[in-house]
């Protein structure tokens, strides 16, 4: 009787420190959101973000940071989702499942979790000197392509071991090559997972600073970047920059621009999310 | 002639020795039923005879597996041809999420069919002959998933069909479905045996002894009675097989 009580008490505690925890982590989002919209959200207009960068912070706009951003999603995307999706689909399809099969895996998953500036000093070394690519556009998407690499991989393999035997074993019965299998039946049916994985790694490509800023991304940008030889500034590093100035002004600056990108990373998950549950559904068959 | 011929078969998973030196002899154009307890290798054994054992690691197979004479095991054998002969109609009705239209039409549009009049007219053949054409004439573009557990076999059998194999597997094809379902496929087979050579395994004695010409009992591993269904629940020679079909044990 004792020991039940005693057992009620804890279970109850638990409850109530669970609840608290969540609470916490909670709270600390509404007043972080909060405070950035109090800060921010009269600053934004059109003339902000359609504004070149400027000395003055009433004047200074994002323009610059966010065509950035976008021609390094483009670029970074178009680098990154056929390699990634390439090798996903090698792995889990037609690698051997031998010990290296195993110790490749183990260090792609490995590789998702090295911080991000150890990528920014090898872009550095490769692109921005070996390849002479410089502080560019084409230098930086590389670098973040390295990055989401190991995501994109380990999701297309998730997605891929996902799709139900009995789909792969109905193509073989009707005379399908492995091939075949794959492009007709397997891909469509995971398409939806290895979409999530992919946007998903993409919304965390778009928050990156510290390997730009290690490949010589500049923080101020005067001009549109109209090649992927450009050199460039995004987003989070025009953030960096403003917070750092002494200037009331600029502060206000940086927190509306952390709007715009905390808009642009929830639209990407929120897709992510809405492919997610959509995939869901249609694999329980 | 088609005839399936296995001589002297052993198959393994590894280590685990399950099937034991099977011969056994399929005549073309009849039904072939093979019953035995759960675990006892059938499974394996059908699956063999258009090698979908192929992809499981570890399975080896010795012996002779000859369709028309020839060993469908060796080198110069193209799996995929071997399956288009060779048609699989799995446990669980497993259609591809695409359209109906498109589930009859897979198999003739991977061997890279695209003429459409020659694609109408093969899914509308192959669709009346598993006895699905009248309930799916006017939804060939709904989703196949949509179809009752019933119809979503017969589609499965309507897409084998629509490649025009010779022998036809059935992996316990009725084990999922209703007692009305049940009796269609049953009919169904019945039907075309006239055309095809079946190999259906099944747990259901009444059903072996309905559509069957022939029944094959195993037991663990080992081909234990082969005989004509009508002898072989009538008078078995074994006495496994009595206990079996009398359903004393399995
Ligand atoms: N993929 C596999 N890998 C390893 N062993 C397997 C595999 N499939 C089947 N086996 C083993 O082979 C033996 C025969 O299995 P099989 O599926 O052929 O039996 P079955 O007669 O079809 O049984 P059931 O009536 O339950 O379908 C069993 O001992 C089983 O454990
Ligand atoms: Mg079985």
């Amino acid at each position: 009787m004792n020991n039940l009580r005693k057992n009620r008490l804890i279970d109850e505690t638990f409850r109530y420190f669970g609840i608290a925890c969540t609470l916490f982590g909670l709270v600390m989002l509404a007043i972080f959101i909060g405070k950035i919209l109090l800060d921010g959200a009269g600053r934004i207009d059109w003339d902000f973000i359609m504004s070149l960068p400027s000395r003055k912070p009433e004047k200074a706009g994002i323009l610059t940071a966010w065509t950035g951003t976008t021609w390094i999603l483009g670029l970074t995307a178009i680098i990154a989702i056929p390699i990634g999706v390439a090798a996903g689909i090698y792995l889990e399809e037609y690698g051997n499942k031998n010990r290296l099969a195993s110790i490749v895996e183990i260090n792609i998953a490995n590789l998702a979790g090295v911080p991000s500036i150890i990528y920014g000093l090898l872009g550095l070394e490769i692109f921005v000197r070996t390849l002479k690519l410089g502080g560019s556009l084409l230098a930086g998407a590389f670098t973040l392509a390295l990055l989401i690499l190991p995501i994109i991989i380990v999701a297309t393999r998730e997605a891929l071991k996902a799709v139900p035997g009995s789909l792969r074993e109905a193509s073989y019965g009707m005379g399908a090559t492995k091939w075949q299998t794959i492009w007709y039946q397997v891909l469509p049916a995971s398409s939806g997972g290895i979409l999530t994985g992919i946007i998903l790694s993409l919304s965390r490509a778009v928050g990156e600073t510290a390997p730009l800023i290690v490949i010589g991304a500049l923080a101020y940008v005067p001009f549109i970047a109209k090649s992927p030889m450009d050199e460039f500034t995004v987003l989070p590093m025009q953030i960096f920059n403003w917070v750092s100035r002494p200037q009331h002004g600029f502060i206000v600056n940086a927190a509306s621009a952390i709007i715009i990108l905390l808009i642009i990373t929830f639209i990407l998950n929120g897709i992510a999310i809405y492919l997610r549950n959509k995939w869901q559904k249609k694999i329980n068959w | 002639m088609k005839n399936i011929q296995a001589n002297n078969v052993d198959a393994y998973y590894g280590e685990n020795h399950v099937l034991k030196d099977i011969t056994l002899n399929v005549k073309e154009k009849s039904v072939t039923a093979f019953i035995g307890p759960s675990g006892c290798g059938k499974s394996t054994f059908l699956r063999m005879f258009n090698r979908m054992n192929d992809y499981i690691e570890g399975f080896r197979k010795e012996g002779e597996i000859l369709i028309d004479g020839k060993e469908i095991y060796d080198k110069d054998v193209r799996v995929e041809e071997l399956r288009q002969n060779v048609g699989m109609v799995f446990q669980r009705p497993n259609p591809f999420p695409k359209s109906i239209y498109d589930n009859v039409a897979y198999g003739l549009r991977i061997q890279g069919i695209k003429d459409k009049t020659r694609l109408d007219q093969a899914v509308e053949n192959a669709l009346r002959k598993s006895v699905l054409w009248d309930e799916a004439k006017d939804n060939l573009n709904k989703s196949a998933l949509s179809l009752s557990g019933g119809q979503q076999q017969r589609l499965c059998i309507a897409r084998t069909l629509a490649v025009e194999p010779t022998i036809i597997l059935m992996d316990e094809p009725a084990s999922a479905l209703d007692p009305i379902s049940t009796s269609k496929i049953e009919e169904l087979i019945l039907e075309l045996k006239v055309d095809y050579t079946i190999i259906i395994v099944t747990h259901n004695m009444q059903q072996a002894a309905r559509i069957s010409d022939k029944t094959a009992f195993f037991y663990i591993g080992e081909l234990i009675e082969y005989n004509k269904t009508k002898d072989l629940f009538t008078n078995p020679e074994n006495e496994r097989t009595e206990n079996y079909i009398s359903g004393r044990f399995g």
